[in-house]
């Protein structure tokens, strides 16, 4: 199998930030890499250099082939780009945005128009078509600018946080356009700070973390190593958290993950049955709970699996993890 | 090989050009400032001033018409750093740059739909003056080439205005830096009053600069009078904008976008 985007050593630092500092990434022809990280992990730059927008300091990279620093013009004509923010023209419409980026593309004025058309028809835009972009809400927007990174059927597409932001409806009908164009034999790399979105759409999943990649594989591989799930106890008094701490160690084979603050405590674990052993345990020792529940893990619980510390990012937004 | 890459850098221009356009349609109160500015000046300066600066109003529009033009155009040209700021800010130009076209085509559309933007400027002033009692003394073919004159001034003094939007960061730091070099510009000239009550310092800048020079080259084109000594000195001042800031301006933007 060929390979589409292969990337070696990038670096690119700004004063002290390493926002990459030696990744290397490879996409075979026809497959979905999910680039997964937290805020200033890295991904955007990742991205605008294998888009040829941002000169490398060092590293290199090639799609199909082409340099992206040596022959960019050869990688635009093969790429489509969704930047994390809608890049659309706002104060032009639907239908002129992408007429705009087809006839840039050479397409007669017909067949411009026939393309825009068509596309926005695919993105179910077409009642919308004929209005200003600004007022589109963020779903129709994330769409356009989807639409708009399509126009020249390119065969690697960059889709940088396509769904953050946008509430599940939407984020569904995301994922249904890149399956179909995965389907299509589209290549595709996609960023995202949603572990869900990556497992949904993503045939390898690559971690970021300050400019490195962490860790790299499978979906499956990757949530063996993290756990598929996430025990979650808060014990009714804070004077319990030392006993419940060793129960779930004891029963997880895992240290759980403490916080004082929220008296909330977490373990990774791969047997949802636990669940009842445990609620066993903690009647036997006359500990109560306020709350008591598995879920799948958070991005922190990623990082913290995968790295053995937390992410940075995360550590300020501890108070919403609930 | 390379006419066909010429012509295709060229079209896409054009059709960059067409979004300017557009744009310029969806807001037309993005002309304000060349349209409705310039109307209030001319109104204001004409009858409040105008008895007392030349004795009556209609004298005084005469040569008033003239330099608001020019002055009008210079304002015009300055627009267009901050539209292109806002361009490269808003990421619009990331999706032109990931394209596989030349990389001057999104300024080679700016500037070309800037010179949408002083057409209707020039007419929209035009129109407004006529109303006011003001007369062309001379004849279409010479108000033709005063109108070109004015366009081509625009066409020169707006690589300031691209150099200034591609170095500054924000489209607001653009536009503040554009008043501040704007004012000494047009009220440092002959185009409201006659620089002979201006003290040394000020006369010295007013006689010579490229606003007063241009204001006297169409007031010769449009009313009559001697023309060749200001339109050559016009002449050089927009070789000479061309010559600093056309560089300058094209680095800029290489470096940015
Ligand atoms: N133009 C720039 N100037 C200075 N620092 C920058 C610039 N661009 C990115 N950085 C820094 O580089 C690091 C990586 O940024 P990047 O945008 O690639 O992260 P990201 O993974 O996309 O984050 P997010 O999830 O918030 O989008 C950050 O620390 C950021 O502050
Ligand atoms: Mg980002």
């Amino acid at each position: 199998m060929s390979v589409a985007i292969r990337a070696h050593g990038l670096v690119k630092h700004y004063g002290e930030t390493k926002a990459l500092d030696g990744v290397d990434l490879e996409v075979p022809e026809g497959k979905v890499v999910g680039v997964l990280g937290p805020n200033g992990a890295g991904k955007t730059t990742a991205v605008r250099v294998l888009a040829t927008l941002l000169r490398p300091d060092a590293g290199h990279a090639t799609v199909h082939g082409h340099d992206v620093v040596k022959n960019p013009r050869a990688v635009r004509s093969l790429i489509g780009l969704t930047g994390q923010y809608a890049s659309v023209d706002e104060d032009l419409s639907g239908t002129e945005n992408l007429v705009l980026l087809a006839r840039l593309l050479d397409h007669s004025r017909a067949g411009a128009r026939a393309r825009a058309a068509e596309l926005l028809e695919r993105f179910e835009l077409t009642d919308a078509a004929g209005r200003a972009a600004k007022t589109y809400s963020g779903g129709m927007r994330r769409r356009l600018d989807l639409a708009a990174s399509l126009v020249g059927n390119p065969s690697v597409l960059y889709l940088d946080e396509p769904t953050t932001g946008l509430d599940p409806h939407a984020r569904n009908e995301v994922w249904a356009v890149v399956r179909r164009l995965v389907a299509d034999g589209v290549t595709v790399l996609l960023t995202t700070q949603y572990l869900e979105e990556a497992d949904q759409l993503a045939d390898t999943i690559t971690v970021f973390d300050h400019g490195r990649v962490v860790a790299e594989g499978r979906p499956d591989e990757l949530k063996r190593r993290i756990g598929s799930q996430t025990l979650q106890v808060r014990p009714t008094s804070a004077r319990d958290l030392d006993a419940v701490q060793r129960i779930l160690a004891d029963l997880t084979g895992n240290a759980p993950m403490r916080n004082d603050d929220t008296g909330l405590l977490t373990a990774p674990v791969d047997d949802p049955v636990l669940l009842s052993t445990l609620v066993r345990k903690l009647d036997d020792a006359g500990i109560t709970a306020d709350e008591l529940a598995l879920r799948l893990p958070s991005l922190d619980e990623v990082f913290l699996a995968l790295t053995g510390k937390r992410s940075e990012a995360d550590k300020q937004t501890e108070g919403s993890v609930a | 090989m390379s006419t066909i890459a010429l012509d295709r850098g060229a079209r896409h221009g054009l059709t960059l050009a067409w979004r300017g356009v557009l744009k310029i349609r969806k807001n037309p109160e993005q002309l304000a400032d060349v349209t409705i500015a310039p109307i209030i000046l001319l109104v204001m300066f004409t009858y409040l001033f105008g008895g007392a600066l030349a004795g009556n109003t209609d004298a005084y529009l005469q040569t008033l018409v003239p330099g608001v033009l020019v002055m009008n155009i210079l304002q015009a040209s300055m627009t267009a750093g901050v539209q292109l700021n806002t361009d490269v800010s808003k990421g619009v130009f990331d999706r032109f740059r990931a394209m596989p076209i030349a990389r001057s085509a999104p300024l080679v559309g700016a500037v070309l739909a800037d010179v949408v933007r002083y057409v209707v400027c020039v007419a929209v002033l035009l129109l407004v003056a006529t109303v006011m009692g003001y007369r062309v003394q001379t004849g279409p073919v010479e108000l033709l080439v005063a109108c070109g004159l004015a366009i081509l001034f625009g066409l020169c003094f707006c690589w300031a205005a691209v150099f200034i939007g591609m170095l500054l960061k924000t489209p607001q730091a653009v536009q503040g830096i554009m008043i501040v070099l704007i004012m000494p510009l047009t009220f440092g000239s002959n185009v409201f009053v006659g620089t002979e009550t201006m003290p040394g310092w000020l006369r010295a800048w007013a006689d010579v600069s490229p606003v007063s020079l241009l204001s006297d080259a169409l007031r010769g084109l449009m009313n009559g009078g001697a023309i060749a000594g200001p339109l050559a000195g016009s002449l050089v001042w927009m070789a000479a904008a061309v010559a600093v800031f056309f560089p300058l301006a094209t680095w800029a933007y290489r470096k940015r976008v």
